[in-house]
């Protein structure tokens, strides 16, 4: 009697141990971020404090951006409805501890790709949304039309906080040239004592520089010099340790650009759902299972393009149209010329 | 000291809340800090910062390390601070006098100051100083010379450097006539004791500041050649000063608002001060024969001095804390160079913000101390 009591038990703490291993592996495809997200109902999403085309708000408060799209696309993904948001303004100093602390579940905020914040602090850089490069703007009236004109004693105003305060330093240095650095915690300070004359030239992402001229006093003073002085890669960040939010919003990124490839654009989405193209058919949620392993629906992507568009609309939207950057450049698909190319989802 | 144990019972209590707390706080960083993949250490301070700051006291570049940009940053702060207090402080007492005067015209300009000043937030003064002074600077090429030797520009100002030689035989010509004039202070004072006769201290004093320095130039062989900054140009409608000094407009700015602001606070500890003193102090003592002057330095003043000083102690703190707000208009002060650029740099946001917090401390205490002691040392001697 006793021999079979025992027997049973161990049965049943075999049963209890193996039902205990399926739960916690159910439980870990959901992820916690997500979770969350869905109890709040909305996305926790880190911008800029206004940059023009990336992240900047209207008097209304509306959030538009190439930056904001990502967040917005992440919300249709896993809330269905794109304005789900919560927008919060953030300083280059405050980002990652925003993120690392759990202010915020995506930081979509012109931020570079480098090693040393992928690999050191707790964040996972998910894609690249845009390509820049640092560049230098300086006044039409100086004669300035290539950074070889620069002179020892040269003034830069800048922000703090970014990989540009490392790269003008390596750029100056490699150049024997002796500079002043003038760094400001705020973009806005920056543009006000650059336009007010403390500095000679303004230095920062070259987008972010053409963002910036449409806020001076008169743009046309200003350009562009053509070098670009270093890789910028920029895009959203999440924190580390949350793999299927990670995949959430690297795949939701990876959508816009991928339906622009195949031409499907938030106007004729719908009807694409009966395309012969397979690869379409998966991009709209008509074919194959793409959405559980995120625990996910299937028309997740369909509302992604439907309710943000592709890549090609959101960038002619805030940033073509907005007369910032017409010239898409290194962020055109691999297709026609730019080095945009992601990976297939299938 | 009196120990009784219903006492002891609520302050273990209290100590043990502390603990408690504090431990709380530490784990929770810790547990979260492993969870999410980050480190903690302070290894980072001698890896090299590679970023380079506009305005240093000491030499520095991107090739220092992070412990030497930290450096850079508190003695920027510490310059700041040390300007604000003696500006703030003469303007201060010359507001606070002016407010007793009985001349109309005087009285109510200073009260109108006073309260124009210290009603605006101190971050829009900063601003306003740091934009206004930036619109109404001239550019380099425009700036009218001062003195034929400095330059008021938008990049700055730019005076002359001194160029010394025998500079030793110069600073000890000084420090001889300190001695002296403390040596002749203490003899003046045992001479008006005992004889009741009064020493021209003052003229003395000065006399002796000024001749002693004279005479190591005329025969210590010490000279003094003045680099004036000159105009270059940059680019067709860019140029700069080389040579010389070159203040950076946002210290001038930043000392300017800072002084403006705490000055006001000052003025009114000033005038407390003064009326505190009762109005029979001062008939008595000018019924004694002493003369206006005399009054307020022998009888008015001593006892002011005990009610300015702990309150003005305070305005030299918030003056030394509130100079973080630098980093709004890049003066590279603690906060913008060590918790704003190092930070951002490292990711090292628990150990910087620690080790700023921990500094702000130190240096506040520092004054306080400082404080406290001449405090004490003007205090009624009780008998």
């Amino acid at each position: 009697m006793f021999k079979y009591l025992k027997q049973l038990t161990s049965l049943v703490a075999m049963v209890a141990v193996l039902f205990t291993f399926t739960t916690e592996t159910m439980a870990a495809k959901k992820s916690k971020t997500l979770k969350n997200t869905q109890k709040k109902g909305f996305v926790r999403c880190g911008v800029s404090q206004g940059l023009p085309g990336f992240s900047n708000a209207d008097a209304a408060g509306n959030w538009t951006g190439v930056d904001v799209d990502v967040c917005r696309a992440v919300a249709a993904a896993v809330l269905g409805d794109a304005n789900k948001v919560k927008f919060t303004p953030l300083s280059a100093k405050e980002r990652f501890t925003a993120l690392t602390s759990g202010e915020i579940d995506i930081l979509s905020r012109n931020t570079t790709w480098t090693l040393s914040r992928d690999a050191d602090i707790g964040l996972t850089f998910v894609g690249v949304n845009f390509y820049d490069g640092q560049g230098f703007m300086v006044r039409k009236s100086s004669g300035i039309t290539s950074v070889d004109q620069f002179k020892n004693g040269i003034s830069a105003c800048t922000n703090i906080g970014t990989t540009t305060e490392l790269n003008m330093r390596d750029f100056f240095n490699s150049r024997g040239i002796s500079y002043e650095p003038v760094a400001f915690e705020k973009a806005d300070e920056v543009v006000a004592a650059y336009d007010a004359g403390r500095c000679d030239t303004y230095t920062t992402d070259k987008s972010g520089l053409a963002a910036q001229r449409t806020k001076m006093k008169n743009p046309d003073e200003h350009i562009v010099l053509p070098e670009t002085i270093s890789k910028e890669p920029l895009g959203p960040v999440v924190r580390q340790g949350d793999s299927v939010w990670e995949d959430i919003v690297r795949w939701s990124l990876n959508t816009m650009i991928e339906a622009e490839e195949y031409g499907i654009t938030s106007a004729n989405a719908d009807s694409m759902k009966t395309s012969d193209n397979p690869q379409i058919k998966r991009l709209v949620g008509a074919e194959g299972e793409m959405g559980a392993a995120f625990g996910l629906d299937n028309e997740w992507n369909l509302r992604i393009i439907k309710q943000v568009g592709n890549y090609g609309e959101s960038y002619k939207r805030n940033i073509a149209d907005t007369g910032i950057l017409p010239d898409r450049g290194p962020n055109e698909l691999w297709t026609k010329g730019g080095i945009l190319y992601v990976p297939p989802s299938r | 000291m009196n120990f009784k144990l219903k006492d002891l019972g609520p302050q273990l209590i209290t100590v043990l809340a502390v603990v408690l707390v504090f431990g709380f706080f530490t784990y929770n960083a810790q547990v979260n800090m492993e969870n999410r993949g980050i480190d903690f250490g302070y290894g980072f301070l001698s890896q090299e910062s590679s970023f380079d700051v506009q305005f240093s006291l000491i030499e520095y570049d991107g090739s220092h390390s992070y412990f030497r940009a930290y450096l850079v940053g508190l003695l920027n702060t510490i310059l700041v601070s040390v300007i604000g207090i003696i500006l703030a402080t003469i303007l201060g007492v010359i507001v606070g006098i002016a407010r007793l005067s009985p001349n109309y015209l005087i009285n109510k300009f200073a009260a109108f100051y006073v309260e124009f000043f210290r009603n605006i937030p101190l971050l829009l003064q900063i601003f306003f100083w740091y934009f206004a002074a930036l619109r109404a600077l001239p550019l380099p090429q425009d700036a009218e010379p001062m003195f034929g030797i400095s330059f008021l520009t938008i990049k700055g100002l730019f005076v002359p450097a001194f160029i010394w030689q025998n500079f030793n035989i110069f600073f000890y010509s000084i420090v001889a006539a300190i001695i002296a004039i403390i040596v002749i202070r203490i003899h003046a004072k045992k001479v008006q004791e005992t004889q009741g006769k009064q020493t021209p201290v003052l003229l003395i004093s000065i006399g002796l500041l000024l001749i002693l320095p004279l005479l190591s130039f005329l025969i210590g062989g010490v000279r003094l050649e003045f680099e004036v900054p000159v105009l270059k140009q940059l680019a067709t409608t860019s140029f700069i000063y080389e040579g010389g000094v070159s203040l950076p407009p946002e210290l001038i700015a930043l000392a300017l608002s800072l002084s403006l602001y705490t000055a006001t606070f000052i003025a009114e500890c000033v005038r407390a001060g003064i009326q505190g003193v009762g109005k029979g102090q001062k008939e008595a003592a000018a019924s004694i024969g002493l003369t206006p002057n005399q009054v307020l330095k022998l009888v008015i003043m001593p006892q002011a001095l005990r009610i300015i000083i702990p309150p003005t102690t305070n305005q030299y703190l918030n003056l030394t804390k509130n100079s973080s707000l630098a980093a709004a208009i890049a003066y590279p002060d603690l906060v913008l160079v060590f918790a704003g650029t190092a930070l951002m740099q490292t990711g090292k946001a628990i150990e910087i913000v620690s080790i700023t917090m921990f500094t702000y401390l130190s240096l506040s205490i520092s004054i306080s101390i400082l404080m406290n002691w001449y405090n004490k040392k003007i205090a009624i001697q009780e008998k």
